[in-house]
């Protein structure tokens, strides 16, 4: 295997795939089914500590400690640019000045689908806050550029809506944004299965952040080796160039020297 | 003297420090970010931030998310 590292503001990753760690059943399985993935950068919300419960229950950065992943804070929830940007801010202290962050600012319960207005306030103001933004925005090819030209280490457009599992609805968009790009574009949001994953990254993309994918499935750890898995076979076919599309046959066995 | 705590009302003593109320929630040493009044105090100031009737304190941990 040639050295393919994922280059994201500078540091180098050996996975292509960034996993989520919301809807699992425990933290034992959050922790399993991280490991199988081969994920090392991984997504967390950031919300209120229980005041007042059992001290003891444990904490999910001691199953995911940061000395081992990349931990990615998230904006999930933020429906406003300061809501996101207050996230952020509480994250980069929580996580000892750590600035990679995923922007997202949502714009309507039903669909999850990013406010991208507020999306680009909140990301100028990141960026000029010394935050390195992975910016979540929908798969239109003029705000990925924006999102990119403001600064944004990289660019997370969705395949379908958060937790959809639908897959890549919009395949030749993702490849435009993917062919203007200079900085990494993953695609985060509405993959479904492996093959989606693999979509995903035949297109050229340069990851795919998952989480409902992996953990709504019968079995998360399973479907966590099937994405790893996926997502390599994607990168690889990438790599390697497909045959071009033919309308008609072409035979893979000579035609001379037959004997019938 | 009552100071908003996660959006809920809850009795602190006059004088009460960050690092007491931590202290006090059984939350020491955990990994949290702390927020007065929208002002985020860093965790070296713990000690010293005397909080005061009123303010409006944000204990914050990651959870699961994607």
């Amino acid at each position: 295997m040639q050295h393919d590292p994922l280059i994201i503001a500078g540091v180098e990753y050996q996975s292509r795939l960034l996993v989520g760690t919301g809807k699992y059943q425990d933290m034992a399985q959050t922790r399993e089914a991280i490991e199988a993935s081969g994920a090392e950068i991984v997504t967390v919300a950031i919300r209120r500590t229980n005041i007042g419960q059992e001290p003891d229950q444990p904490n999910l950065l001691d199953v995911i400690p940061p000395s081992r992943y990349t931990i990615l804070p998230n904006t999930a929830g933020c429906y406003t640019a300061a809501d996101a940007v207050r996230t952020c801010r509480l994250a980069r202290e929580l996580l000892d000045g750590h600035d990679l962050v995923k922007l997202e600012v949502l714009g309507d319960p039903k669909t999850l689908y990013p406010d991208v207005s507020a999306t680009l306030v909140a990301a100028e103001e990141l960026v000029k806050d010394g935050f390195k933004v992975m910016v979540y925005t929908s798969d239109d090819p003029l705000i990925a550029k924006r999102l990119e030209a403001m600064g944004c280490v990289a660019v997370m457009p969705l395949a379908a809506p958060i937790g959809s599992g639908l897959g890549i609805q919009n395949r030749y968009n993702i490849l435009e944004i993917v062919e203007n790009a200079t900085v990494p574009i993953l695609v985060d949001a509405g993959v479904g299965t492996a093959s989606d994953a693999a979509i995903a990254m035949e297109l050229g993309c340069d990851g795919v952040l998952m989480n409902t994918a992996i953990a709504e499935a019968r079995d998360p750890v399973l479907m966590a080796t099937a994405m790893r898995q996926a997502i390599s076979a994607g990168r690889n076919a990438f790599r390697a160039g497909r045959m071009a599309r033919k309308r008609y046959a072409s035979a893979s066995s000579p035609l001379a020297g037959t004997f019938f | 003297m009552e100071i908003q705590l996660n959006g809920e009302p809850y009795q602190i003593s006059d004088g009460c420090t960050a690092a007491e109320l931590i202290a006090q929630l059984d939350l020491s040493g955990k990994r949290l970010a702390l927020e007065v009044n929208q002002e985020i105090v860093p965790r070296s100031l713990y000690a010293d931030h005397r909080l005061h009737a009123g303010d409006c304190v944000e204990l914050v941990h990651a959870i699961g998310g994607g």
